[in-house]
This record gives structure tokens, sequence and C-alpha cells, in this order.
């Protein structure tokens, strides 16, 4: 019996909705970690028990969680209590919430600072972990996108993170500056072709691109377009949104900037505008079908200074193009009186037939669709601000 | 034994309760303090100093015998009440809103 599980992260704890493949009678369990912003959960495609969870706070810094039953009991990964926390020649032990910038020699491009919203150049501080990428063969490596932008990776389930410090180093990081979000690595799109290559992006630098693991990145923000900015076809310095990918055809992305739906066909060499008729082209999803991989879809949001929907009117928009073609999805969502806005990272598709729609908003709804985006029902209504959305396909 | 009583979201965090009992070798000071919550309790490791500068967390406050201890430097040796086990060694999240 096929089956749902819908990993909500929210301002205020975590939440794991289930369902059977038909999507329509739903529980809910939570909230897990109360009182916590859940930045992000993920499952690892290799083993779907295992989950992690980025927990976090102003007040107690980053905590990394995990779970190997499918969300039902959670661990901090590090050293367990009564260990000790210190190796017996003193080293300190696996601490699984402790990231710190590769600032050694050794990595051959140490750097400790960025530009800061005023021109200068400004030190590089970990605030938290904003998404969490599991490996795609591995359930104990995990990649963690982090605030200040950088890639962090674990290859031993959690228990420790090293930075992949070449992609700060790799020549534009100084010129990396801050939006009003902050300064964060929020996407991470992994080739499941080949697991070389690798895709991120950070606000509000770009996307960028490895090809050998991550041991060198390429700005590949060519075709981009910023009014924002004072050179608007500069190298970096855009402030991209979201990256979505078919895992089939690992060369087509499609991307939400700030303003601005696009895609490239050539894994990012060059990007061409697909937003076509969409009533503003602002927002922060964007989402592929899991078996059509010219349907896309985004949720306009009316601007950069008014983030919520246009007319009150809260609709996704599908392309069946791959692009400019877009047709609003209305039924079952609220057309009118809806002010709320749907976050970068929350949105998510299953992988059944008929392919599972879900996305969650900052006034505590998630909606999912059975029928890909023709139709929409809450799962659940009231929830804290959601922050991430994903979605996991069990058999 | 030094007793350290923890905000809410870090007695959740260690599964204890509001107050902890810790042994701390040598003398007293916040450092060894935290040092000892720290080696007793794993999973709190940075959430009261940061894991970087290993400086207090600037929404978190130290009190002890009705005094603000936050801004003392860490290897301030805390009073003999504390000490004693008299007093508890309290850290206190900011109420921060409104």
């Amino acid at each position: 019996m096929s089956g749902v599980r819908v990993l909500v992260g929210s301002r205020k704890g975590a939440f794991v909705l289930t369902a059977d493949g038909k999507r329509q009678n739903w529980n809910v369990a939570g909230p897990y970690f109360a009182g916590w912003e859940i930045y992000h959960m993920k499952g690892s495609p290799a083993d779907p028990n295992r989950l992690y969870a980025s927990q976090t706070s102003g007040w107690f810094g980053q905590i990394i969680q995990r779970s190997s039953d499918g969300g039902k009991t959670w661990e901090q990964p590090g050293t367990q209590p009564g260990e000790p926390t210190t190796t017996p020649d003193g080293m300190p032990k696996a601490e699984s919430n402790k990231f710190v910038y590769d600032t050694s020699p050794k990595s051959g491009k140490p750097l400790t600072t960025h530009q800061w919203y005023d021109g200068t150049q400004h030190p590089w501080e970990f605030k938290r972990v904003w998404h969490l990428e599991p490996s795609i063969k591995d359930p104990d490596t995990v990649y963690a996108g982090v605030e200040d932008a950088a890639l962090f990776r674990t290859t031993d389930g959690g228990k420790s993170w090293h930075e992949l410090a070449s992609l700060r180093g790799h020549g534009t990081g100084p010129q990396w500056m801050p939006g009003a979000g902050g300064m964060g690595l929020h996407t991470i799109v992994l080739d499941r072709k080949n697991e070389n290559r690798m895709f991120v992006a950070i606000s509000a630098a770009g996307a960028f691109r490895t090809d050998d693991g991550g041991k060198n990145w390429k700005a590949i923000n060519q075709g981009l377009r910023s009014q924002y900015i004072p050179d608007p076809t500069a190298e970096v310095g855009h402030c991209v949104h979201r990256i979505a990918m078919h895992p089939s055809r690992p060369d087509v992305l499609f991307m939400q900037k700030h303003w601005d739906v696009m895609r490239t066909d050539n894994a990012g060499e060059l990007w061409k505008e697909v937003s076509g008729n969409l009533p503003t082209d602002f927002g922060f999803v964007v989402d592929v079908h899991s078996h059509e991989q010219e349907t896309i879809y985004v949720v306009p949001i009316k601007s950069d200074g008014e983030h919520f929907p246009p007319d009150g009117k809260l609709r996704v928009y599908r392309s069946k193009t791959g692009g400019n073609e877009w047709e609003p999805l209305t039924k079952g969502l609220p057309q009118q009186n809806c002010y709320v806005n749907v976050l970068r990272d929350a949105m998510a598709v299953d992988s059944l037939d008929k392919c599972g729609i879900y996305f969650g908003t900052t006034g505590g709804q998630v909606y999912a669709s059975a029928d890909a985006g023709d139709s929409w029902a809450p799962i659940v209504r009231d929830l804290p601000a959601v922050l991430s959305v994903e979605v996991q396909t069990l058999s | 034994m030094i007793r350290v009583t923890l905000p809410y979201h870090l007695r959740t965090l260690a599964r204890v309760g509001e107050e902890v009992t810790l042994t701390v070798g040598g003398p007293v000071t916040l450092n060894a303090v935290l040092d000892a919550l720290e080696a007793r309790y794993p999973m709190l490791a940075g959430t009261v100093r940061d894991h970087n500068t290993q400086q207090r967390r600037p929404f978190l406050r130290f009190f002890a015998c009705g005094e603000d201890l936050s801004l003392e430097a860490l290897d301030y040796q805390l009073p003999e009440e504390v000490i004693s086990g008299a007093e508890p060694f309290m850290i206190i999240g900011a109420i921060a809103g409104g």
C-alpha cells in the first residue's frame, strides 16, 4: 500500500502529516520540538525512515535532529548523555550542532569576509541551517546550506559537519551580500545521474554549480537580469529564491528569482526568462511535476514589498510547456481576502500517479492536491507559520 | 554539588527538570560550570555559549544570589552560596518580544 509522509517545518515546531495513496484522510503528528523554529526537514532517499531536521532558535542557536523511524522519535546525533565529550587524547568528540567555517590554510582558499550592506567587508558569522539535503545513496551523508552562506557536509549521520570551503573561496565570495532575509544558502539540488554535480543557490549571490563533488565551483548566473543591483547582469549579486529540477533531466533547471521565473537547458550556462503571462513574476517557490518534465508550478506573490498573493487570491500557476504559458489553479484555494506568503522551501511534489503537490503558507495552512494541481484541499489550517514542506512517497 | 537551573527549552532538549546538579572540579568559575554542564549534557553544547566564540549567547543571562553575573568574565568565580549548593546558578532566557 503506497502512502505519503509530508514533513512540515514551522516557526514553532515540526509536524509530520501522513496519508495513504488516496491522500484524502490525514493523520497529523506533532508538534515536535515545540517552540523552536524548524527551518527544514527532509528524508533520505536511500532510507526513507532516516529524517533530518534543522532546529534553530535566536536564544539557543542551532540544533540538528535525526530520526531513524520516520519521525516517531528523534535524537541529536552527537555525543550521547553520559559519554565522554572528549577523546582519550583530549580532542573534542563529534558535536552535531557545531558549524565552524573552514579558514585553514590547507583548504587553499581561506575566506573570512563578505560584502556588507554599506559596501564594507564583514566577517562571516554562522546563524542557522536553512536547508538539509540528504545524499541520494547514503543515509549518513547530508549537505547543509547555512546562513551566512556556506555549504557543509556530514558523512557520519549528522554527528559532525565540515565545510566545503571551496564554494565560499571560489573567487566571488567577497562580493556576496545579504538580502533582507539574510545571506542564506537555501537551495541544494543534487544530480541523480551524476553524483559529482550539484547546484546551490544563495541570497543574494546567485546560483552555483560544481561538477567535481564540491572541489570547484562556478557561478551560473548568465542570463539573469536584476534591476535592483548596480550592474543588472553581474556575475553574482542576484537574489535567487529557489531552483527546481526534474530528476530525470538534470540539465534543465527552473528558477524563481526575486523577480522573474527562469529556465536553463544547459545546467545553468545560460538562463532565459519564462515568466510569460504570470500576473506577477515575484515569488519564492518553484517545483516540477514528478512525471511530466515540462510541467512546473509557482505561486505568484504580489511584490517584494507586499509578500502576499495578488488581489487576495491564493493561486498556484501551472505551466505545461516549461514556462511562458501559465494557467491559474484555484479550485479549493481561497479566492478572497487571502494575504499569506508561501516561502521558498514550502512546496514539494510526491511521485504517485497522479502527482501530488503540497505547499504551506505563513498563515499555517498546508494545502495538498492529489491531482497535479487541478484541485486542492487543506490538510491542516492552523499551524504556526510554515517555513518548509517536503514529501516522501512511501511504498 | 552545583545546582543549575535551566530555561524551559534547554530542559526539553536535555530531557531534564528545572534544575540539574553538577560536580565541578577545581575553581567554580562560570566557564567551569558551563563546561561541566556540557560534559554531563552534551546536547547542550553550543546552546549557552556560542561554539565559535565561546561567549554567552546574547539572549541568555546568568544570575546567582540575586545578582546579574551576565557581564562577568567567564573566569569569574561563583559565590560561596552557589559552591555550597545553598543557592542555584541560574541560566535565564531573555524575555523578548512584545
